[in-house]
């Protein structure tokens, strides 16, 4: 089943790769992995979504909490939580596409933040699902380009991952 | 007071304690070694190849519960070493090395004898640090030694670039401050002991499984309270000998691969197994779905929780100390008024006495040839059962565990889980070191002895009397084991030919060297070497060539599936 896992951890050097290396030394699987700063400057957040059986999972938790630089883990599925994502994608949009893409990115509560001639940009975010969902509904034949930052997760409420 | 960084890296190993350094200088080191030259609380010893420097330290740590230490140079100093420390992290020892790096500014540049050694080495430590910055050096092994020694115990590197060794900072050794991110457990939940209790004292057919856990934690005298007060039968892994005493009665050997018949069928057939600083490694207890099928409820105490429900499901799981916990365990048993089934335990010891009846540990000696157990067995005699021995890998290592009844703790020094051949020399020095006065013998074999023959170096600088019980059969024993049973008998690059002359190159070494050729010179021959007292003697048992380790549970079968030498 497909988990978001969520970390905090010392924004020292090397930490980044001690979760990587943790991943690929057992054999985990890494669907998406974002890291970034939060407002404490001192550590940083990651979230990766990963898949596995329950076992699996409960070794992931535990594997990552062994980490020493790993200051806590959140299992974003053992409750309520959002996931969000990021999508740029850059499409044809020519003729009579060119309102067809507006209508669907609208449709989808997208935004065009790049216009040219023959090209739109446009950025999204929501669940992974949904991104995908908007890449299937468009003529795929008009994507040129797709970028995505991987999800990043929340718990609702008063879930809250902090030291 | 301002002090170089090398400087302060002695300071810090002052502070901690640290009487022995293993090592080997080199260019990023020089530094520290010159902050060396101008001490003398701490005594170097220098060894013959950067691997043996980690044995060695891993060895002193074993047989003292002390955190071991090693300094090595940059770039092959560290991948040299890398061995040394996967092998103590797959066996949980507290070490401290520190490497060598290349100047700050060269690093990234391919720089000579560079290599990422915080990379290299980040699978196989507990942690590990790149100091940029003179000024955390102390703090950064502070902590180096507080996490070696602290939960489950590890190695832990500290790389320092060769500027950041002669830089200046000003020095006091740090109290130690909570690290907000890693806060090993202590003691175990009572609510689960408590649980744990009932299961124990609600079993009909009861079994104690402890490994290296308890060694490590020094939980041994816990766990014969705990085993005398309740009965049961006790199995200890080939990192647990030792933590139970093998003469005492309800001990019934050890589990595993090699194990004896009633450790394996008593693990198999018991409905309550309490597993104490053990981790159901697949050398212990062989096919899961095989180990699995029996209904048994298990109790399993450990202080790394990722070694609970890892490999099979778990009843109750109780994170923390193995002596803590055993020490609640043993307080609520004792003043729970409801008492042991005696006449169902009665009924199960009956059975591992049957099981035992099968003696799986007899062997036919020889007049004609010598039995490797047989010396094993003598050595177990004339040692009076006290001496700290340390062993190689293969075949040896197998009969020494089950031959030398091991009744403390610290005494058997091997490479349990990462199977390091060339461990067993450098790891007695580091024992022997520790340990002065002490018998320690290094059994081993023709293959592994030459993995690090170099340290006979070593030990004729330092005077190390160390007793070599090579069991010398012309083969890597063991390879030739499994391909006789798996691999129909073809011997694929397993026999030891040109073999040197292992008597004269002890001799070349400046050691005494004895070949023993015939089963009436085994004990004549071990007698004499063990009264050597200041001597390294190197004895070189020519062995029965076609021997095998039993019992044996083949790779991928259960335990009750154990095949003895009778049934061949």
């Amino acid at each position: 089943m497909r988990h978001i896992i969520s970390l905090l951890m010392e924004n020292e050097a090397g930490a980044l790769s001690r979760v990587a290396g943790l991943f690929s030394a057992r054999g985990y699987n890494i669907e998406s992995l974002t890291v970034a700063p939060t407002e404490d400057a001192t550590m940083s957040r990651m979230t990766i979504v990963t898949s596995g059986s329950d076992d699996v999972i409960e070794q992931i938790n535990k594997q990552l909490n062994k980490l020493v630089e790993v200051v806590a883990v959140m299992d974003m599925n053992e409750g309520e939580h959002l996931e969000r994502e990021l999508m740029l994608v850059k499409v044809r949009a020519e003729g009579a596409a060119r309102e067809e893409m507006k209508r669907m990115a609208d449709i989808f509560r997208g935004r065009i933040i790049d216009v040219a001639d023959q090209f739109y940009t446009i950025e999204l975010t929501g669940a992974g699902s949904k991104l995908d969902s908007f890449l299937q509904a468009i003529d795929r034949s008009l994507i040129l380009e797709t970028v995505r930052t991987g999800a990043c997760g929340i718990g609702r409420g008063k879930r809250i991952l902090k030291l | 007071m301002e002090l170089t960084g090398a400087e302060i890296a002695i300071r810090c190993l002052q502070e901690e304690g640290v009487e022995y350094v293993f090592g080997y200088p080199g260019g990023a080191v020089l530094f520290i070694y010159d902050a060396l030259f101008n001490q003398d609380k701490i005594k170097h010893i220098l060894v013959r190849h950067e691997q043996a420097a980690v044995h060695a330290a891993d060895g002193y740590s074993r047989s003292t519960e002390k955190v071991g230490v090693a300094l090595v140079t940059s770039g092959p100093g560290a991948t040299n070493a890398v061995t040394g420390i996967a092998t103590a992290y797959m066996d949980s020892i507290p070490l401290v090395i520190i490497s060598g790096q290349v100047s700050s500014s060269f690093i990234g540049e391919d720089a000579f004898q560079e290599v990422d050694t915080v990379g290299i080495t980040r699978p196989c430590v507990k942690h590990n640090f790149l100091v940029k910055d003179v000024k955390d050096l102390a703090a950064t092994l502070k902590k180096a030694f507080y996490l070696a020694k602290s939960g489950r115990p590890g190695p832990v590197l500290v790389d320092i670039p060769k500027d950041v060794s002669n830089m200046k900072a000003e020095f006091s050794y740090p109290q130690l401050t909570a690290i907000r991110s890693y806060n090993p457990p202590t003691h175990g939940d009572v609510a689960q002991i408590k649980q744990a209790a009932q299961l124990l004292l609600d079993a009909k057919r009861p079994m104690v499984y402890t490994g290296g856990g308890v060694v490590l934690s020094g939980a041994s005298r816990h766990l014969l309270d705990l085993a005398h007060l309740l009965g049961f039968p006790v199995t200890n892994t080939l990192m647990g000998l030792g933590g139970y005493p093998a003469t005492d009665k309800q001990f019934v050997g050890m589990v595993g691969m090699h194990g004896t018949y009633e450790a394996n069928m008593a693990m198999h057939h018991c409905d309550v197994l309490l597993a104490v600083g053990a981790r159901f490694d697949d050398r212990v207890i062989g096919n899961v779905q095989h180990f699995s099928q029996v209904p048994r409820k298990i109790i399993h105490v450990d202080i790394d929780p990722s070694s609970i429900a890892k490999r099979v499901k778990v009843d109750v799981a109780i994170v923390g100390d193995v002596a803590h916990v055993l020490g609640d365990l043993l307080a609520v048993l004792h003043g729970s008024k409801q008492k042991v089934d005696q006449a169902a335990l009665a009924a199960w010891w009956k059975q591992i006495d049957e099981w035992r009846s099968k003696n799986c540990m007899v062997f036919k000696n020889s007049d004609e040839v010598i039995k490797p157990q047989y010396v094993i067995q003598k050595l177990h005699e004339i040692t009076g059962g006290d001496a700290f021995i340390t062993s190689d890998v293969g075949q040896h290592q197998m009969w020494a565990a089950q031959y030398y009844k091991f009744n403390q703790p610290r005494r058997w020094i091997n490479s349990g889980g990462l199977g390091t051949m060339g461990f067993g020399l450098p790891a007695a020095m580091g024992v022997q070191l520790a340990h002065p006065g002490a018998t320690v013998a290094c059994v081993t074999g023709e293959g592994s002895i030459q993995m690090n023959i170099q340290e006979l170096s070593t030990c004729k600088q330092f005077r190390l009397p160390i007793k070599i019980v090579a069991l010398n059969n012309r083969y890597l024993g063991m390879v030739r084991q499994w391909q006789e049973f798996f691999h129909g008998n073809r011997y694929s690059e397993s026999y030891m030919d040109a073999l040197p002359d292992f008597v004269k190159l002890a001799e070349a070494y400046g050691h005494v060297g004895m070949r023993i050729e015939k089963p009436s010179d085994v004990e004549p021959a071990l007698k004499e070497a063990f009264a050597r007292k200041d001597d390294l003697v190197f004895l070189d048992f020519k062995t029965d060539q076609t021997e095998n380790v039993f019992p044996m549970v083949p790779g991928g079968k259960g335990l009750s599936e154990v095949i003895l030498a009778e049934d061949l």
